[in-house]
Parts: C-alpha cells; structure tokens; sequence
C-alpha cells in the first residue's frame, strides 16, 4: 500500500508538471496579453507595452516564468490576475464549489437515471423495452452539449417560463445545467451498464442466486449490481475527466460562475496565471477521483483488497 | 391420509423443452421416489442440464421454454401434486431453494464473489426459514459442519476466493441443503474437481441423503461416478431418453446399443492389469443405431530405449513469486516444481499424473521453453537448453509440440483451420510455395481423420472432438519429436476421448512420436502410457513402468489417487484410502524450503520417494 501510494504521488506529479507545462507553453503562442490590456487605453507606445511587461514577469523567458509559476505552487502561491490583480486562489476559491455542485449534481443524475434503465435494457434483451432505451441512449449521444443547453433555455425558460435561463440562485437554477450533462453522460452510461450488466447475468452464481429463490430484484441489485460496479466505477472515473471538459462549454452557455466561465474569460483575456491555476486544479480533481476509483475497487470487491 | 412409498415425489412426464423452434428435450418421462438418487447421464448435447434447470422453473432465463408435458412435484404425501410448469415464478420461487435445490457444476464460479460465505448461507435461511440474523448465523455454522468443513467460525466470514474449489463445492452443498429440500438436484457436482476431492464430495453427498432423507437427482456424464452414487440410471442422448433402469441391470446388461457404446468408452481403472505395454483397443462407435467396431487391438511396443532420450529433465526446480509484502518484497513463493528428474525415449508415452497445484503442467511449459526455469537442466537431443543458441531453441520448439485442454480456446476463431495448421510450417519454413503447404495441410487433416475441405472452415463450424483433432494436426505440421498433451483430453466427452487415444496412439505408431501426457485421470493413464511419474506438491513421489505402479503402488500418495478413482461397476467396493482433507498448497513462506525426497528404486525402473517411510500424505 505504502509503494502504491508512492507511485501514485509520484504520478500525480509528473501529470501535473507536464499538463502545466503544455498549457503554459500553448497559452504564450496565442499572442501578447500587454496588447489585451492596453486595450481602450488611448494612445499606447512600445515602451509603454514594454512597461506592462516588466511589470507582469512576462520580459523572461518562458522557462523563467514556469520555473516561478512552480514555484508558486509550491508555496501555495498561484499568482495574481493580469486582470484587476484579484489572487489567483480567491478566483478559483470562489469557482470551484460552483463546478463542483454542478460536477456531481451531473453525475449523480447520469448514474441514478442510468443504472435502472442499463439493467431493464439487460434483462429485457432483445424486446421493446431494450429497444427503446438503446434509441433513446443513441438520440442522447448524439446531442452536442450547447445545442442541448440552448434547447433546453429556449424551451424552460423562454416558453414556458419555468426556469432561470442562467447564474446559480437557488436549485432551480440547477436544473437545466445539471440535466444537460446529465443526458450526454447517461446516454454512454446507459449502455455502459447495460453490457456489463449483461455480462454479469451470464455467470453461474446468478443462476445459483435465482435457484435459492430469491426475488428478480435480490438478484439484480444484489447480486448482479455489485460484480458489476468494477467497470462502472472505472468508466465513470474516467468520466469525470470529460465530465470537466464538456461543464466549460455548458457553463458558458448558462453563464454559470464555476472554473470553466473562469478558464474561458482567461483564455479570451491571455491571463496566463489564472489559466494556469484552473488547469492545476483540474488536473489535482481528476488525479485525486482516479486515486479515490482505485481505493473503491477494494471497497465493492474483496478480491482486491490486499490481505 | 398419508400415502405410502412406492410414491413418486417428482414426475417428469412428456418434458419438451425448446430453444424457438429448435427442440433440446424430447418427450422426456421419469418418476424420483423420497430417498431415491436418480442418476442422468449422457453427453454433451443430450438435455441433461435443460432437464435439471427445468426442475427448477428457471430454464426461462436462459430463453429456452417448455413446449410440452409437465413436472408433477409433490411437496408432501398427503398433498395433491402441483405442476412447477405451471406455477407462477412468484409460487417457483417459495419452492425453489426451499424444497428443492441445486448445485452446479462449476465450483469456482457459483459463490458470488463479493459476498461473504456466510452472507450467502445465511440469504436462503433468512429467505425461506424462519430465523434471526442470529439463529441463522448458527445454524450456517451446523450447515457448515455437517459438510465436513473446519474452523467453521472464520469460514462465514471468508470470500470464495479463499476457498479452494473443494471447499467451495462443500459451501454450495450446505447452502443447497439449508431448507431441507425434499428434492437435490446435482448437475455433474464433482466434474470440475481432482478425484481425491470429487470423492469426498461423493460421500458427503450419498452420507447426508441417507441422514436427512432427501431425493437427489444426479447429473454427470461419468459412469463411474454413476456406478458408485445412483440407484436409478437415465440415459440421456441428443434430448431424448434412451434407457432407464435400476443401475445393477443397466451395467450387467445394457439393453441399448447407445449404452453399451457409452459403457464400452468407459476407460475403466485397472483394465490393463497384468500386461506391461499399452495397447490400442479397438473402437467403439455408435453408428446410427448400431454398435460398430473398427480398427483391432495393438500392442503399443514403441518405445526406442536403445535411442538417445529426446528430453532429459535434471533437476528441475520452477518457483513463482507472489503475495508482495508491503514495502514490495517476496514473501511467498509457489513452488510448482521441485527437483524433478526424468527422461521420455522416443516413441515412448510418459504420463505425469497428479492433482490441481502438483505442477505437472509447469512442468510441460518449461519443456517446451514457455515458462522460465528457477534452477535445474533440460537436456534436449544430447544438448543442454541453456547453452543452447537461438537457433537451436527454434529447432528445439519446432520439435517439441503443445497440445491444449480447451480446444476451444486454443485456436484462433477469426483464422480457418488450414491456416492455423499451415503456421507452423511457415514459422519453420519446413516448407515453400503455397501447393506444397496446401498439400501438406490436406495430408495432416487426413491424417487425423479429417478431410482436406475442411481447411478453408473457422474453429467455431467443428465439434470439441474435432477441434482438438485439428489441435493434433496443427502440432503434426512441424514434424515433432515430442508432444506434450497438457489434459487434451478431460474437455472431452468419453466416446470422444476413445477415439482421440486412438489417433494417438495410432499416430506413436507411424510417425514415431513420443508423448509427455499430463493427466489427472488416471484411467486414462493406464490405458495410454509406457511410464508414469506421479507428481505431488511439485515433486515427484513415485515413478516407473506403467504396471509397476498401477499393480503395486508403493507411495502412500499413489495408492490415495487410486482409490480416489471412481469405477463404472455398481457392485464395486471401493476402499475409502485417507480420503481426508484438502488438496494440499504448494505456496510457501520464502525461507521455509520444502524438503526434497530422494527417490529409491524398489524394482527395476521403479522409483519410490522417501516419504512413504514416513507419516502418510
């Protein structure tokens, strides 16, 4: 256990270094942000450009500037906006529990919606009710995630009123961001379950579960469910990863004020430090749900477990 | 009013099962008497499973129906009988694991996994009994010890995984046994397990149905098992029922064709008493409705001891690494094979016998360089492996051939049969152009009794019977010296098996071959092999001429394998040898070195290691 810790952490950093790394790197070829924020200033000279420059640390060279961004980090010292000079930890401070809220509230949706609907499509193979589910999971899975938001604010919130089009006040507001992720997650999940699910009923100790008597549902969520949970909890830690990736989108349609709002107005504003401090943080988030996926097969499956 | 006995409990009458149009039992009709062991036995293919999963309402799940007949059960003699094709799977399911339950086949697949073992005896008390969590805790542990298990207490709080697949088959039966069914049905219970344990589970089978009373139906394809359990015998083939009879009459005087060929496949423990070389009997085949027999019996007088020994094993040891500690070090090892010391001669059969965990197959893998060895000499045609250069090592390969248990999975689905057989001719570029391998792919696929338009088929269009034919073509196509048959025939049914041994020892015959037989049946042993070498816990205990240590066993270990063996003849009594206990583990702490037992030659070529002197195995 000690050297798989060891490992991990070791992982862990060399994920986090190489991430930073790429993105610092990548972010620094869109263009200079002196120009961004000399913007509406009037009249703007080199020297003044020049000026901005020193003054942000952006006058070094760019290993200079990572070597002081790790630096940083290691002192627990992210930076300062180039924009209003707010600290980068109180920006992301005040984002992440909305991603967070959001993050879950998704993913719990997919998982509550999806592992019945995966295990009627399973023990109804073949018949309408699998039918069905598979149509519907493939209409989901075809759906982009903006479309789907901007379909569901034009339906809720313009038609028929019903919910806020956009910012988080209140659980109301929850709603339509959550159940957009939701879909396209549950979509995949769906089938997900329904094959492994599908698997599962096939092993001998299902049938020797059904031959003590016991009722359909004992041996679905009982037996079945748990032998399925190692892939599940797999795919949806690897999830949580995309899951990430699509709330920026999402987050931007409903303008909700969570680190993806914050990575995009810093990439559309070149702010570096904060780019860079959304990004640390994200990939801390999935490297620590990886490391919690690995610790859960022990939990659900004994065979893990190390004695 | 209670009705007496002579009273059906069970009646299958007219049973038509289906999958869509396809029908798997046919018009099936027998009666099962309180107490009674009714035996169902058939091959592969004949509905005796669909039979038993029927009895228990659940061939549904499997998508298959009942197209016809019904089973008349009747839960006590004062009650009218019930029809369980009829019931509802609400009023199945107040039945099932209650007044009749099952075991199955595979021990190792039937515990869930995640549970713990006394989670799932206690799910059936809870379920149909009327416990507490604490009344049935304690009754799991009676369960538990009428199986014959021990340390029962930590038992209920093991996962399956840490059992071995006896002790899980004890668990099944004690969870099949909780409610006290009327009704046991066993579907081939023992078929996956070593015969020193498939003899206990025997007793412990027969022992508790006289205890408690109950009927049990018994599903196998093995006669021997059928003679030593049964009082009434099914024969079952291609979902029809052939025969049924008391077991007596069934082995003294089998009535129908389909019987006698099945009994006269049988390879029956001790058949080759008295005669010092194998010997290839003719075939029995069910042709139709006839019994034919092909081909006359041979002496198998093959073997080349003037010749060089085409393998020569000095030594051998081959340990594995397992269980790291938590700073990542060693601290178990298994010890699959230590010091052993053999030689096979050309032409000549050597059979390794011995039970899950001797590491008999290990030893077949490092023959044939698949696995790495710890220490030890493998000489090969008068050179050692390890000065070997890489072109020797291919040379050694091409002439040394594997064949496989499962010919299922041993050849590639997505290849045709010509191809797999041609590999190895190109690996060897023993041949060139394509005429010249399509007609040696022909020739090999005549030669095990094929026919050449076979090679542009997939595995999945042949029977198991003719994919390990194919199996044996494919090991052909290199020109071997030596073939090592790791269980190649246990997947087998025995009609099937019969006519395996006979291409195989026909092809010893003609091309010369010599085979490194692993086995751990030990009928099939005797009727194959020129020596045997009997492996426990990775060394060898006692090793000679086939009649040596079949006729006069010396080893304590020996004598036990044989008892073990359960013999297709109903009014055999078998002498119940130390049959206690578990197979025991070759894993070992790293430091405690098991001690090696130097073998003695108690009579010409045959060796007996030390250990007999002392306590018995």
């Amino acid at each position: 256990m000690a050297k798989f810790l060891f490992y991990r952490v070791l992982q862990a950093l060399f994920v986090l270094v190489a991430v930073t790394l790429i993105v610092s790197f990548a972010i620094r070829l869109t263009g200079d942000p002196a120009i961004m924020l000399a913007q509406g200033a009037g009249s703007i000279t080199e020297a003044d450009l020049e000026r901005i420059r020193e003054a942000l640390g952006l006058n070094q060279p760019f290993l200079v500037q990572y070597l002081e961004f790790l630096k940083g980090l290691v002192t627990g010292d992210m930076g300062r906006s180039f924009m209003g000079g707010t600290s980068v930890s109180e920006l992301i401070g005040r984002a992440l529990p909305a991603t967070l809220a959001l993050a879950f509230a998704s993913l719990l949706i997919s998982i509550v919606v999806s592992i019945p609907l995966g295990i009627k499509a399973a023990v109804s193979r073949g018949k309408w009710p699998d039918q069905m589910i598979r149509i519907l999971s493939l209409v989901g899975l075809s759906f982009p995630n903006f479309w789907l938001a901007i379909m569901l604010v034009l339906l809720f919130s313009i038609t028929f009123n019903l919910l806020p089009p956009s910012g988080m006040e209140g659980w109301q507001s929850f709603i339509m961001p959550a159940a957009t992720m939701g879909i396209i997650l549950t979509a995949t999940n769906v089938r997900l379950v329904r094959t492994t699910m599908l698997e599962t009923l096939r092993s001998q100790y299902i049938m020797v579960a059904r031959a003590k008597g016991l009722s359909n549902s004992a041996v679905l969520y009982k037996h079945a469910l748990r032998n399925c949970s190692i892939p599940l909890i797999t795919y949806f830690g690897l999830q949580f990863g995309g899951l990430l990736g699509g709330i920026v989108v999402v987050e931007r349609v409903f303008n909700w004020p969570g680190l993806g709002t914050l990575a995009f107005d810093a990439v559309a504003a070149r702010d570096y430090p904060v780019l860079q401090g959304v990004i640390t943080v994200l990939s801390l988030m999935i490297i620590s749900i990886n490391l919690l996926v690995d610790v859960a097969y022990g939990f659900v499956d004994p065979r893990v477990r190390k004695s | 009013m209670s009705l007496q006995p002579p009273f059906p409990l069970l009646s299958v009458n007219s049973l038509d099962i289906a999958f869509g149009s396809n029908r798997v039992v046919k018009d099936l009709s027998f009666d099962l008497y309180p107490g009674q062991t009714l035996a169902i036995v058939g091959e592969s293919g004949s509905g005796k499973s669909m039979t038993s999963l029927a009895i228990m309402g659940l061939v549904h799940y499997l998508n298959a129906t009942i197209a016809g007949g019904n089973i008349l059960f009747r839960r006590s003699t004062d009650s009218a009988p019930v029809d369980l094709t009829q019931l509802t799977d609400r009023q199945m399911r107040k039945i099932r694991g209650k007044d009749i339950s099952m075991i199955f086949q595979e021990p190792m697949t039937s515990l869930n996994p995640v549970y713990t073992v006394g989670d799932q005896i206690t799910e059936v008390l809870l379920l149909h009994g009327d416990y507490t969590r604490a009344t049935a805790r304690d009754e799991a542990l009676r369960l538990l010890r009428l199986v014959r298990l021990a340390d029962v207490e930590s038992l209920l709080k093991r996962y399956p995984h840490q059992l071995s697949g006896g002790m899980r088959q004890r668990v099944m039966i004690a969870m099949a046994l909780a409610c006290k069914p009327k009704v046991l049905v066993a579907d081939e219970p023992t078929t996956a397990l070593d015969v020193t344990i498939q003899a206990q589970i025997l007793t412990i089978i027969r022992d508790l149905q006289k205890e408690l009373g109950m009927a049990v139906i018994f599903i196998t394809h093995d006669m021997g098992v059928v003679a030593e359990i049964a009082d009434h015998v099914v024969v079952m083939r291609e979902g029809e029922k052939v025969e049924e009879a008391a077991v007596e009459p069934l082995f003294e005087q089998p009535q129908k064709a389909y019987t006698r060929a099945l009994l006269a496949a049988v390879p029956t423990l001790g058949s080759m008493k008295g005669q010092n070389l194998p010997c290839s009997e003719p075939l029995v085949i069910f042709d139709g409705a006839d019994v034919v027999t092909r081909g006359e019996a041979t002496v198998q007088d093959t073997v080349r001891v003037q010749e060089q020994p085409i393998v020569r094993v000095d030594n051998l040891v081959t340990r594995f690494d397992i269980n790291k500690g938590f700073w990542g070090g060693v601290s178990h090892r298994v010890h699959a094979v230590e010091n052993v010391s053999f030689d096979i001669y050309p032409g000549e059969t050597l059979a390794l016998v011995g039970e899950s965990g001797s590491g008999k197959s290990t030893i077949g893998r490092t023959i044939q360089q698949l696995q790495e060895s710890t220490s030890g000499e493998i000489v090969f045609s008068g050179k050692p492996v390890s000065q070997m250069s890489r072109s020797e090592k291919m040379t050694l390969r091409q002439q040394v051939q594997y064949i496989f248990q499962d010919p299922f999975a041993s050849l590639d689905p997505r290849k045709t049969v010509g191809f797999s057989i041609a590999e190895p001719i190109h690996t060897h570029q023993l041949l060139n152009g394509r005429q010249n391998v399509s007609q040696r792919v022909n020739e090999l696929l005549e030669r095990v009794g094929l026919k050449p338009e076979h090679a542009k088929r997939y595995p999945h269009e042949f029977s198991g019977g003719q994919r390990q034919r194919i199996c044996i073509a494919r090991a052909l196509a290199s020109k071997p010296k030596l073939i090592i048959a790791d269980e190649a025939l246990s997947a087998l049914d025995v009609s099937i098996q019969a006519q395996i041994i006979h291409l195989m020892m026909q092809l010893q015959r003609e091309e010369g071959l010599a085979y490194l037989f692993i086995s751990h049946d030990m009928a099939v042993v005797e009727k194959m092999s020129h020596r045997v070498a009997v492996l426990h816990l990775g060394q060898i205990v006692e090793m000679g001429p086939r009649q040596l240590v079949f006729d006069t066993p010396q080893h304590a270990y020996t004598k036990k394998l044989l008892s073990a063996v359960p013999v297709a003849d109903p009014k055999h009594q078998r002498q119940h040898l130390l049959l206690d206990g578990d197979i025991p583990s070759p894993i070992r702490k790293v430091g405690d070195e098991p001690i090696v037992n130097p073998l003695n030659e108690v009579q010409p070529g045959h060796y007996v290691s030390h250990s007999e002197a002392s306590a018995p195995l």
